[in-house]
């Protein structure tokens, strides 16, 4: 009975108890859900336009920030670095799309997925050695972020909000809604979208894969490079960040593979509710650190209802 | 004319059947086994046995555990570090439950856990498939690995969160343990890999490989000719997960004597899965090329550099390593998706000929 209740009343009692705390804990868990929606949507970008599962993503974060922050470090300024680090990131997708995707055309899904491991490690050697391992400080002052943070009293408690946090909201809001008009009004986006539909069908009307695929790459180092800045700005830029990739990959499954809306409320539901599990059912009760498993377990969960995630295409299967 | 295979002829349906019907093939076995157990153990440093034989072994039969999940079966995979973590605890718990039971028996036994595990874990698949199916092994991945670290019974409940490996002694020879030699664990481990190896080769010829490899073509077409899907996909996520939770436990009573939680993380799980692609998925052979190359491969970077006369150091040489090991992934999913077992297929295949092109 004691067990019991300390799984079904006692944390509720507790999130009614401290509706400020409930409030501060929610917000907390928007802000990483947005970070993990718009890494995931790097990820349904490129898997829609090629199949490619790309596992470099969470790297490619890593690297755009970290070259943002090297090249601030060496003398250049801060609103010159950003084009530059996009330079960097446009060269990246280039050589990625030469190098490694156009040989493998065709080839099943796992080789190409484990190609994009192969991308990964590279990214890690060649990081660490232009730029060291250790934590970096993201130049957010430099690059204009505000810095300081709200206070709001409701309930008679106590709100911290941080403008960073708020700024990190907006701009993602932002990047979301210009890549959707991009994905749905313009013309690359058309062709981007008709290659996810079929291939053949949109290579035999003219449009270029490998164009498209560096479009999709570089696109996906953009969005790498907004993550990058604002969860640098959260915890420090180093080689730690890598493991949002990880954070991104149970997001994805549970808003579905080719869905860009999936990737959004996926990335916001999973970080709102693993910050809500971790605070009131995982310290008291499991001993903390649940955030590692509770979004796979989430999607697995879901996955077993429907297993081509919440908004993933409808599998089809034929002999 | 070396692989010549004419005048091998086959009189009896048991000849047919043999593991090894061309004779060139059991000659090379024969004298890749001769070279195991006589000519290695004779002649290999204790360098060698640490860095190169014993984790070679260990990391091929892993691998071989996972061939036949994802290269025999078709289902992807990302939580072999997980599963070898499970054999690696179960025969860390039974050896200090049961202080007086055989090693062997320990290993074998400590195969099952994870055996179990994995069936659990494998249970979504016959409802989720392909990518999807590898978030689930991701969960088994981070779940346990979590648990690892936080179940304090599991690690009787040590200050430091880390299984230590006792002297364990049979027949007054040390197996494992501080005390135990190079040559000792490097016999064990290769008799246990020798056996699994050869029952991995027939049961993959055999009517459950020939199950698991028409699941894996198409399941829904096998499916339609009578194969059993559930029971074909559980038996290749218990078999798989048995064969991985004992390399899980030789990797910690072999070879690496102690383990924390976090050794068991992802990083292991994409090691295993680099050796079973670069050595060719659905292939056995393609296990030990894959492990050889993939382990060799850092020892060789490592010691590279100083034998040329450049300074490096140890930590640009461990980067260029991360950075020399994702190329070489690139450079053979690019030269040969099938993996190194294909080229020893190819090559087998020219021998045979030659010195005739055609």
């Amino acid at each position: 009975m004691d067990f019991l209740n300390s799984i079904i009343v006692q944390p509720f009692a507790d999130m009614i108890g401290a509706p400020d705390f409930l409030l501060q804990v929610l917000w907390e868990g928007l802000v990483s859900g947005v970070l993990y929606a718009l890494i995931a949507l790097g990820f349904v970008l490129i898997f829609k336009s090629s199949r490619i599962f790309n596992f470099a993503q969470g790297i490619m974060v890593v690297f755009a920030a970290l070259t943002l922050v090297g090249l601030y470090e060496h003398g250049v300024p801060a609103l010159l670095a950003l084009p530059l680090t996009l330079l960097v990131m446009l060269i990246l997708a280039i050589a990625v799309e030469r190098v490694v995707l156009r040989p493998l055309v065709n080839q099943p899904d796992i080789i190409l997925f484990m190609a994009t491991i192969g991308v990964t490690l590279f990214l890690i050697g060649l990081g660490e050695i232009i730029f060291g391992g250790e934590n970096k400080v993201m130049i957010t002052e430099q690059l204009y972020i505000p810095t300081g943070s709200f206070e709001f009293e409701p309930f008679g408690g106590f709100l911290l909000i941080e403008q960073k946090d708020v700024t990190a909201v907006i701009g993602a809001v932002l990047l979301v809604i210009a890549l959707l008009v991009f994905l749905n009004k313009s013309k690359i986006g058309r062709a981007i979208r008709a290659l996810g539909d079929d291939h053949q069908a949109a290579l035999s009307v003219g449009i270029s894969l490998s164009t498209i695929w560096v479009i999709v790459w570089f696109i996906a180092g953009i969005i790498a490079l907004a993550t990058g800045i604002v969860w640098g700005a959260r915890a420090g830029v180093s080689f730690a960040l890598e493991v949002i990739a990880y954070k991104a990959l149970p997001v994805l499954m549970l808003g579905g593979l080719e869905s860009v809306t999936g990737a959004i409320i996926g990335g916001l539901a999973i970080g709102i509710l693993e910050k809500l599990f971790e605070i009131y059912w995982g310290q008291p009760l499991l001993g903390g650190n649940t955030e590692a498993w509770f979004a796979y377990v989430l999607a697995l969960i879901v996955l077993l209802f429907r297993p081509q995630g919440l908004f993933g295409e409808k599998i089809i299967e034929r002999v | 004319m070396l692989y010549r295979t004419a005048g091998q002829f086959k009189t009896t349906y048991k000849a047919d059947h043999a593991l090894f019907p061309v004779r060139q093939d059991a000659w090379l076995l024969a004298f890749i086994l001769l070279l195991a157990f006589v000519v290695f153990p004779l002649t290999a440093s204790e360098f060698a046995f640490r860095a190169l034989l014993i984790p070679v072994l260990i990391y091929s039969l892993a691998a071989l555990g996972l061939n036949i999940l994802t290269g025999y079966a078709g289902q992807l995979s990302l939580g072999t570090g997980a599963f070898m973590g499970v054999g690696a605890y179960a025969c860390y718990k039974l050896m200090s439950i049961f202080p007086e039971l055989n090693i062997v028996v320990a290993v074998a036994l400590s195969g099952f856990f994870s055996a179990a595990v994995g069936v659990a874990f494998g249970l979504p698949s016959l409802r989720i498939k392909g990518f999807y199916l590898a978030i689930t092994t991701l969960a088994a991945q981070f779940f346990l690995v979590w648990l690892f670290e936080k179940w304090g019974w599991l690690y009787n409940y040590s200050v430091s969160g880390a299984i230590q490996v006792p002297n364990i002694s049979v027949f007054g020879i040390t197996f494992a343990g501080p005390r135990a030699s190079s040559v000792t664990q490097y016999y064990f481990v290769l008799v246990i890999v020798a056996v699994i190896t050869w029952f991995a080769i027939n049961i993959t010829r055999g009517r459950i490989g020939r199950m698991w490899k028409a699941v894996r073509d198409m399941d829904i077409a096998a499916e339609l000719v009578g194969i059993n899907l559930m029971k074909a996909k559980l038996s290749a996520f218990a078999v798989s997960s048995y064969i991985i939770g004992v390399s899980g436990a030789l990797f910690v009573f072999a070879w690496r004597g102690a383990a924390e939680p976090n050794l068991f993380d992802v990083s292991l799980s994409f090691r295993v899965l680099f050796i079973a692609i670069i050595g060719g998925l659905g292939s056995i052979l393609g296990n030990y090329l894959g492990a050889i190359v993939i382990v060799a491969l850092p020892v060789i970077l490592g010691t590279l550099p100083q034998a040329m006369g450049i300074p490096v150091t140890p930590a640009t040489a461990e980067h260029l390593n991360t950075m020399i090991i994702g190329s070489v992934i690139i450079f053979f999913l690019i030269v040969e998706p099938h993996g190194l077992a294909r080229f020893w297929a190819i090559i087998r295949e020219k021998l045979i000929i030659w010195p005739f092109p055609h």
